[in-house]
């Protein structure tokens, strides 16, 4: 018999804890998926964040650092900056990558730090019970923007990849969805992308993943999922963003 | 033996090099700034990494990152950038992870000024940021106490996984003193086994600074006191000067107002009086068996602070009532003189002395 489809190697064998419907278990399987292909899981180091995936630690087996809301470029780049050889990623909510770190990220991209880091986007706080994010979108109603996310009042959501892209040091930025499975395999492409722009040392890169909330949005995983395509990719358009196919990072 | 004439922010970058230190992450501030211009130049020549980060914030995160890979790495900053460090350095303690954190502290509060001050002296030793933690805090008294303390940082940063702070002042760090350089002999310590590298063959390794289960949470802070509490009774440190066994008031103080007290403990002589000094080194732990063993041989006590009182308080609490203590401080950046304490030691003597 012959095997076509099975767990990766680089995932535990232990049920996802997310919500259903949530996108954070199928972004963090392409990922294992790709460092299996790349095999590279003896020496890469994860850097998780704080929300819902403050967890992320438990269902990859890698070694990981769990540290501060919003820090996890800063960590990312001491853990790459002690062992250069090494593949690091850093993995983060809306939230953490887009509000309160988003010093961090800036910086972390325009030195060219050589990590990979993945951003779900998924327009709300969903750790907390569903705040305004930074990437809520006009109108979107969350339990700290109950009528709606006035853009006169609390501003514009935030696209986070675009301005990234503008950064001298970043090498290489996408965006993407998960919502069929044409989207996932291209999703799985760009993932594999960011790895090897940090393994061939051409710059930061970023994969910005759109992913509903049903949880948090108030609405069932298809309503979720079609909310995301009907919505979120109008306002934050799928593709690469940025690709610098020269490896010119090293000054 | 080598003696040259160093700075302090300038011998203590050069100490920590000395000791093992490859990892510098920092942002300016006066008046620390030397040690990151220092290190800027000499990491590189020994196969280090500077790094002037985007913040204190980011830096101190990177320190986190770069201490979870079980090097040798410090961060230095002065008061309102250590106030920004505050969040990262729980995060480390939580973590269980081995840094220096240098304050060359100044004058507060808000931005104060960049004249040396001891104002951070609670926040150095009650955790300073939030949860229920410690940090070492070692306080240096001279530039050759810097490079000294510095080494020991680091090797107390192991030996216990956990941050330590030099806490000194604008003073030390721009002063210039004599320095001998000489091999330093410290305890060898266990292979850090906990380190992320990759986990290659291996078992996967964490570094966590959370847990949701009460019980365990509270499990591992009582891990955390049983480390404080060893801290306490290996690794406190003092310096006892002037009249050992029949003082007529003892003086404490640490730091910068240390080496004014030696003077007053000298010039008092002059006056006839029996002066002793008890100069905390470590700030925490604090040895308070020791301040109340010379305070009930002295009878009466004198703290002098650049601050408005903050370790009177530790004093007060190894005293335990058992003698007097008056307290004397400058704040703001100024620093006392040796006259102005003489007046204060007069005073107390002649029984005028407010507590």
């Amino acid at each position: 018999m012959r095997t076509i489809f099975e767990r990766p190697k680089t995932l535990i064998n232990k049920p996802f804890t997310y919500c259903p419907g949530c996108h954070h278990g199928l972004a963090q399987r392409l990922i294992a998926e790709v460092i299996d292909e790349l095999d590279i899981a003896g020496k890469t180091i994860g850097v998780g964040p704080v929300g819902c995936s403050v967890y992320i630690y438990e269902f990859f087996d890698l070694d990981f650092v769990m540290g501060a809301h919003g820090r996890a470029p800063a960590v990312a780049t001491g853990i790459k900056r002690s062992l250069p050889d090494r593949i690091v990623f850093s993995y983060q909510g809306d939230g953490d990558i887009a509000a309160i770190g988003t010093a961090e990220i800036v910086h972390c991209a325009n030195r060219g730090e050589l990590i990979t880091s993945f951003f779900i986007n998924n327009a709300v706080f969903g750790m907390t019970g569903g705040q305004m994010a930074p990437t809520t979108l006009p109108g979107q109603k969350t339990t700290t923007s109950p009528l709606g996310r006035n853009t006169e009042v609390q501003g514009f959501p935030f696209k986070l990849g675009e301005m990234l892209a503008r950064a001298e040091g970043s090498a290489y930025i996408a965006r993407v969805a998960l919502t069929n499975p044409r989207l996932i395999g291209q999703a799985k492409r760009c993932i594999k992308k960011a790895f090897l722009t940090q393994i061939e040392k051409k710059g930061f890169a970023l994969v910005e993943i759109l992913s509903p909330c049903p949880t948090n949005w108030g609405m069932t995983p298809p309503e979720a999922v079609q909310w995301v395509e009907e919505k979120m990719i109008p306002y934050f358009p799928l593709g690469e963003i940025k690709v610098k196919e020269d490896s010119s990072h090293a000054s | 033996m080598e003696r040259i004439l160093m700075k302090g922010n300038e011998a203590l970058a050069e100490a920590a090099i000395q000791a093992g230190c490859r990892f510098y992450f920092g942002y300016p501030i006066t008046p620390q700034t030397e040690i990151s211009e220092y290190l800027s130049r000499r990491l590189p020549e020994v196969g280090g990494v500077f790094l002037q980060a985007e913040s204190e914030i980011a830096a101190i995160n990177m320190v986190y990152g770069a201490a979870s890979t079980g090097v040798r790495v410090m961060t230095s900053s002065s008061g309102p950038g250590i106030s920004l460090k505050q969040e990262g350095i729980s995060y480390l303690a939580s973590a269980e992870l081995p840094c220096v954190i240098v304050n060359m502290s100044r004058g507060g509060p808000g931005l104060g000024n960049i004249q040396p001050a001891q104002s951070d002296y609670f926040q150095a030793t009650r955790g300073g940021g939030h949860g229920d933690y410690r940090t070492l805090v070692l306080a240096p008294s001279s530039v050759q106490e810097l490079v000294s303390l510095t080494h020991r940082a680091f090797y107390l940063a192991d030996k216990y996984r956990n941050p330590v702070k030099i806490l000194g002042d604008g003073m030390l760090g721009q002063m210039m003193e004599p320095v001998t350089w000489e091999a330093v002999e410290l305890p060898s310590l266990p292979p850090k086994n906990w380190a992320i590298k990759g986990k290659n063959e291996g078992e996967r390794k964490f570094i966590l600074c959370m847990e949701l289960d009460p019980r365990e949470l509270e499990n591992f802070n009582r891990k955390l006191e049983r480390k404080y509490q060893q801290m306490a009774e290996e690794d406190s440190a003092w310096e006892i000067f002037g009249e050992e066994d029949n003082p007529d008031l003892l003086l404490v103080g640490f730091g910068t107002v240390a080496r004014i007290l030696k003077s007053v403990v000298r010039e008092g002589k002059k006056e006839g009086w029996r002066l002793s000094l008890i100069r905390p080194i470590t700030l925490f732990p604090f040895p308070y068996n020791e301040v109340q063993e010379m305070a009930q041989k002295a009878g009466k006590v004198l703290v002098v602070e650049m601050n408005l009182g903050q370790m009177v308080e530790d004093v007060k609490l190894g005293v335990e009532g058992k003698a007097p203590v008056h307290f004397y401080g400058r704040v703001g950046g100024m620093i006392p003189t040796v006259d102005e304490i003489l007046q204060k030691i007069a005073d107390i003597l002649r029984g005028e002395g407010r507590k």
